[in-house]
């Protein structure tokens, strides 16, 4: 046997940023065509608009900064924070919403600080929760799932919503949102908090309208779709399973210790892994390379204290989801994590030098 | 440069108190939200750091050097609830506007940081002048960044101009866009931080591209042809 010697990096099957960033893309595919599935057409479009939005100012930054930028813009990198907003934002949300969003995202929180891989925060989720701190009411506007909606609505009606905020036939967004009972409907997520604090208990919020079998309809599946594009990621190995599995676990664990202590207040285990943005988040959104943690202890450290921070926040926090905001925040913790993790380098022992008292 | 101008040049932008030393920020951040709140705070703050200027250098030959902080905070204080009751009095809903941050204007350390770092030590006209500058280029990054967050969160200009200015002064209101939905973002805290820094970058990139004309006309050496025939 004939062994090859050769220095470090002894991985060989390298991707390039582009073809990590396509794989990552093409993931979120069946996510993408369940929420298309229950929602409309709405989040398409949003998609296009920031996308181009993301694409333009991409490359004008980077013409200021006299940088090559087909380089740049043909990494997908600005494709992949656009289509993560995208997917995060109400799908029939108007233009200027996704446009600035897609903005702030590149230019701001990515371009200021450096471009890409200098980034401290997730630029999709930094926007996001711009647009959520700036426009509350457009950004929460969420449609029923289709099947409950008085009137479904088509590409066309999406356009028109998007771009003039009527249809065709001139209803706004709010009667698109109404159900067949004339009532608009929050997310399940949303749907609960107002329950909870109007005194309601948790089982009795579970019957309302947007529920069946005590999980949200169509979320439910979305977040499925998300788990099966998350997996293939896995297996691709495109992500490692750090993040994502000390995240839900942390979710888990601690819904699970809210649940048992009292079952009135606190939602279930499933009904927090499966709504809302929970598997979207987890594993496309946490394991962003850049603005993530590198080691992985800390990439452990990382989904937990993002798993922790989501279930406090959709607990006692004021908006009904939270993955941008624990996201965000721990971005913030990232390069203190890092440093206490720093894994121990051949030949040195593993005590962490300490500064002498003299 | 004769000592005018240099004090002219350090407090409007070498040395300004907001983009370059950075003090003073909880006011400047707090009540930008619109030009006018900006400009009436900036007004306030120069009033009070030119008379705090001139005092301070009136007495800097008797005061204690050991107790000088607090009879500097005591002069300031005094001339803060002057133009706290000159604003109560005649710009009573700037007043009201503006709030708490009149009084926090004592603990302004752009103006404590001046009294401390020029005025003990200069005399009378230079420190008078000093405050004059200092306060003009303070209030210029309220202003600049009061229009900032109003044009982005309210898509108007000179609201609320008649608390300042008197009836007349409705009509420089400009509205420059409508919309159901304010940019939050640019009116609440974080819009101040994101503004400011930009205004940061954008001096400092300023800075560099003057640097660079100016170092730019570098000799370029002639060489002499040397061949054999010569």
């Amino acid at each position: 046997m004939k062994s090859s010697v050769s220095s470090s990096p002894h991985q060989y099957h390298q991707r390039s940023t582009a073809q990590l960033m396509r794989l990552v893309c093409y993931a979120t595919l069946p996510g993408f065509a369940a929420q298309l599935w229950f929602f409309g057409w709405g989040t398409l479009i949003q998609f296009l608009i920031a996308a181009t939005v993301a694409l333009v100012t991409e490359a004008a930054i980077l013409e200021c900064r006299k940088q090559d930028f087909e380089k740049a813009l043909s990494d997908c990198s600005a494709l992949l924070t656009a289509l993560l907003l995208a997917l995060c934002l109400p799908p029939l949300a108007e233009w200027w919403v996704t446009a600035i969003g897609a903005f702030f995202a590149i230019a701001i929180v990515k371009q200021l600080y450096g471009g890409l891989g200098f980034n401290l925060f997730n630029p999709a989720m930094a926007a996001y929760i711009a647009l959520l701190v700036s426009f509350p009411v457009a950004m929460t506007s969420w449609l029923p799932p289709q099947e409950l909606a008085a009137r479904g609505y088509d590409l066309l009606d999406a356009c028109y919503l998007i771009f003039t905020g009527y249809t065709a036939e001139g209803y706004s967004l709010n009667q698109v949102r109404n159900l067949a009972d004339g009532y608009t409907m929050a997310t399940p997520l949303d749907s609960v908090k107002t329950d909870l604090s109007q005194g309601f208990t948790y089982t009795e919020a579970l019957t309302k309208q947007p529920f069946t079998d005590g999980l949200g309809i169509g979320w439910f599946w979305i977040n499925l779709a998300y788990l099966c594009g998350g997996l293939f990621l896995l297996k691709m190995r495109a992500i490692k399973w750090h993040i994502p599995v000390s995240m839900l676990a942390a979710m888990a664990v601690i819904a699970l210790i809210l649940h048992l202590s009292n079952s009135d207040v606190y939602p279930s285990v499933m009904f927090h892994l499966l709504s809302g943005g929970t598997m979207l988040g987890a594993f496309f959104i946490a394991t962003d390379p850049v603005s993530a943690s590198t080691t992985d202890k800390g990439r452990l450290m990382y989904g937990a204290l993002i798993g922790a921070w989501i279930i406090i926040i959709r607990t006692w926090g004021g908006y009904p989801d939270a993955i941008a905001f624990a996201v965000v925040l721990t971005n913030m913790a990232v390069p203190l994590i890092d440093y206490y993790t720093r894994p121990r380098t051949y030949g040195h022992s593993r005590s962490v030098k300490k500064v002498k008292k003299s | 440069m004769s000592e005018y101008q240099a004090l002219s040049h350090q407090g409007l932008w070498k040395n300004n108190a907001a983009l370059v030393q950075l003090l003073g920020l909880c006011p400047l951040l707090a009540v930008t939200g619109t030009l006018i709140n900006g400009l009436g705070l900036g007004l306030a703050t120069t009033l009070v750091l030119i008379g705090s200027n001139t005092t301070v250098s009136l007495v800097r030959n008797l005061v204690p050097n050991e107790i000088r902080i607090p009879i500097f905070v005591m002069i300031i204080a005094a001339f803060v609830t002057i133009v706290q009751l000159l604003m109560n009095a005649f710009t009573f809903n700037l007043y009201l506007a503006l709030g708490i941050f009149i009084p926090l204007i004592v603990t302004n350390c752009a103006i404590i940081g001046r009294a401390e770092a020029y005025a003990s030590k200069n005399p009378v006209k230079y420190a008078a002048f000093d405050g004059l500058m200092m306060g003009i280029g303070f209030s210029a990054v309220l202003i600049l960044l009061g229009a900032l967050r109003e044009v982005l969160g309210y898509g108007t200009l000179f609201a609320g101009a008649e608390f300042l200015f008197g009836d007349w002064a409705r009509a420089l209101h400009i509205t420059l866009f409508e919309t159901e939905h304010n940019f939050l973002l640019a009116i609440l805290p974080p819009g101040a931080f994101i503004g400011l820094g930009l205004l940061i970058a954008v001096k400092n990139a300023l800075d560099r591209r003057v640097e660079q004309l100016i170092s730019k006309p570098q000799k370029v050496i002639e060489r002499a042809r040397v061949t054999t025939e010569s």
